[in-house]
């Protein structure tokens, strides 16, 4: 266990911009405003900030739909950082690799306090006509794209829906059983702030909702939304004079074995987030067991299902009964899942809430939707198909 | 009834893929009513999406075959939503293809209502042509005639065209 490289890091500061469905603020308005947060969290001084690292780096912003936010490049020049080190990248263990990138950093001297952000304008840009799935195409399409595409399947949830159908064929699992994770979700956000949608949802509600790629309903997709979430990783060292209770960075998974795909991954019953798992659990002492909570990516809640699975908190086809009415994934339940109230309801900050939600919750800062009983450990997963990550965190350095 | 078409009126327009020196065979190849996949000629690995080299064997002696065009739905959606404007609801099935485990291509089904298909269909080719491209779609197996006029209709198996 002496290369645990990532064990070198830990997160010293949270910070969260406004969020909401159109803040009508521009990207890299929500960007400062969550990064100075982060840096004022951590207690450190601007010009302590030494590296920056985001996902998906630059040139993704609200004109063109509002997926990526600015680049790091344009973030150092707004805030007048100095630093050794940054990158935006979009390919890795989906939008945890702006972490792992940073722990690898700081593991090898380049940098020692590294500002982590991920920025989504896609509330506004749709709003504004920007964010469009696909209209008239005239470009041809390259890439895995384009033995998708052509056949109108050029959403994740057309991607997802056909495995929640194998789950359904295969293992039983039903729709009142997948609702959970939104109708859980949704429970969480009523006691977030912070979060979109927070009136109630009762299964009726799901039941009835419309089809978008059947078995997914409407509420089986997150929200897009504007916000920005950053965060402050700092090296080990500096642990001893930290502000808050270090959140230590346990264990990354970010591997690709078996084919990265969307498609092409081979058994039907599991997803490739199995290759991140099985690394990420072979890099800690910590077992399935020792997780208090999980912050499990639900962009679409098949996702969520699935990284119950690879990770192991069930067996593969066992997550429907593992959901089952919702109470063991509740706030008070044995694993408490997507605190915030998850990207379906809490708004979709994609990837990286997860993070920001799992320090609220390790720090026992959560409020009215803290977790009871005090969680040490959060598993927090990322992404599906061809982009997967996953990662755990301790309360405390181990 | 739900996401039935015919060949030709799946989508009111398809996003065309960019065809390159490796995989045009593959999007072309449809012309004469057959499909082919990649194949490796030291391991007999087909390869999907086509690749210059085979992934198992890591050879780069790779060549297009014709396949039987026959397979079975390992899974599907109806999907509602119209992501292409215009469109009305149409299945989107992984076909896995009968010549390997695993070999699967994603695509539409055709003369076939979204209720009633089901994991483990047995399907066959069918190419709806636009512009430069056929486009590998499937049906039921067996449903030749059934509504697929001006379809070209996939046949043959096995015959290697390298």
């Amino acid at each position: 266990m002496s290369t645990i490289g990532e064990r070198q890091s830990y997160i010293s500061g949270i910070g969260q911009s406004q969020v909401g469905r159109r803040t009508g603020l521009s990207e890299m308005t929500l960007t400062v405003q969550a990064a100075l947060a982060a840096i004022d969290d951590a207690g450190l001084g601007i010009d302590e900030i030494d590296g920056v690292s985001t996902y998906p780096g630059g040139g993704r912003g609200t004109a063109v739909g509002g997926f990526g936010g600015p680049g790091a490049p344009e973030v150092i020049d707004a805030l007048g950082l100095s630093v050794d080190w940054y990158q935006g990248s979009v390919e890795g263990a989906a939008q945890l690799q702006a972490v792992a990138n940073a722990c690898m950093a700081i593991a090898s001297g380049l940098c020692r306090h590294v500002l982590v952000y991920r920025t989504v304008t896609e509330g506004t840009a749709q709003g504004t006509g920007g964010r469009q799935v696909m209209g008239r195409v005239t470009e041809r399409i390259s890439g895995p794209a384009k033995y998708l595409f052509p056949y109108g399947s050029v959403s994740a949830t057309c991607w997802l829906a056909p495995l929640a159908q194998y789950h359904m064929h295969h293992f039983g699992l039903t729709r009142e059983k997948l609702a959970q994770v939104a109708l859980n979700g949704r429970r969480n956000a009523a006691r977030n702030p912070q979060a979109i949608l927070r009136e109630p949802l009762e299964l009726d509600d799901y039941l009835s909702a419309r089809m978008i790629s059947s078995p997914l309903c409407l509420f089986d997709c997150d929200l897009p939304c504007d916000g920005s979430t950053a965060f402050v990783i700092s090296h080990v060292d500096t642990a001893p004079d930290a502000r808050h209770v270090p959140i230590h960075i346990n264990a990354l998974g970010t591997s690709a074995r078996g084919r990265p795909s969307w498609d092409q991954w081979e058994d039907l019953a599991t997803f490739p987030g199995r290759s991140p798992a099985a690394q990420m659990w072979n890099r800690t002492e910590l077992k399935v067991g020792d997780v208090d909570t999980a912050q499990l990516y639900d962009g679409f809640s098949m996702i969520t299902v699935l990284w119950l699975e690879a990770l192991g908190f069930c067996g593969t086809g066992e997550a429907g009964d593992f959901l089952g009415d919702g109470s063991r994934i509740a706030l008070d339940g044995e694993l408490p899942l997507n605190t915030s109230g998850g990207q379906l309801s809490a708004g979709r900050l994609h990837g990286l809430g997860f993070v920001h939600e799992s320090v609220v919750q390790l720090r026992g800062d959560g409020g009215e939707r803290q977790i009871p009983r005090q969680p040490e450990v959060a598993a927090v997963a990322n992404g599906a198909g061809s982009t997967v990550g996953c990662l755990l965190l301790t309360r405390g350095i181990r | 009834m739900v996401g039935r078409h015919r060949v030709g009126e799946v989508l009111p327009y398809r996003p065309v893929p960019f065809l390159d020196p490796v995989d045009e065979f593959f999007w072309t190849g449809g012309a004469d009513g057959r499909l082919r996949i990649l194949r490796c000629r030291d391991c007999a690995n087909f390869i999907h999406p086509a690749a210059p080299v085979c992934r198992r064997c890591h050879g780069t002696a790779v060549s297009p075959e014709v396949v039987s065009g026959r397979g079975r739905v390992a899974t599907f959606t109806v999907n509602h939503q119209p992501w292409i404007p215009g469109s009305d609801p149409y299945v989107i099935a992984l076909v896995e293809l009968n010549e390997q485990k695993g070999l699967f291509l994603t695509t539409n089904l055709v003369d076939i209502d979204g209720d009633d298909v089901t994991i483990g269909l047995e399907v066959e080719v069918v190419f709806e042509h636009a512009g430069e491209v056929w486009y590998p779609l499937f049906r039921p197996a067996g449903t030749a005639g059934a509504g697929t006029a001006g379809a070209a209709v996939g046949t043959g198996a096995g015959e290697s065209i390298a």
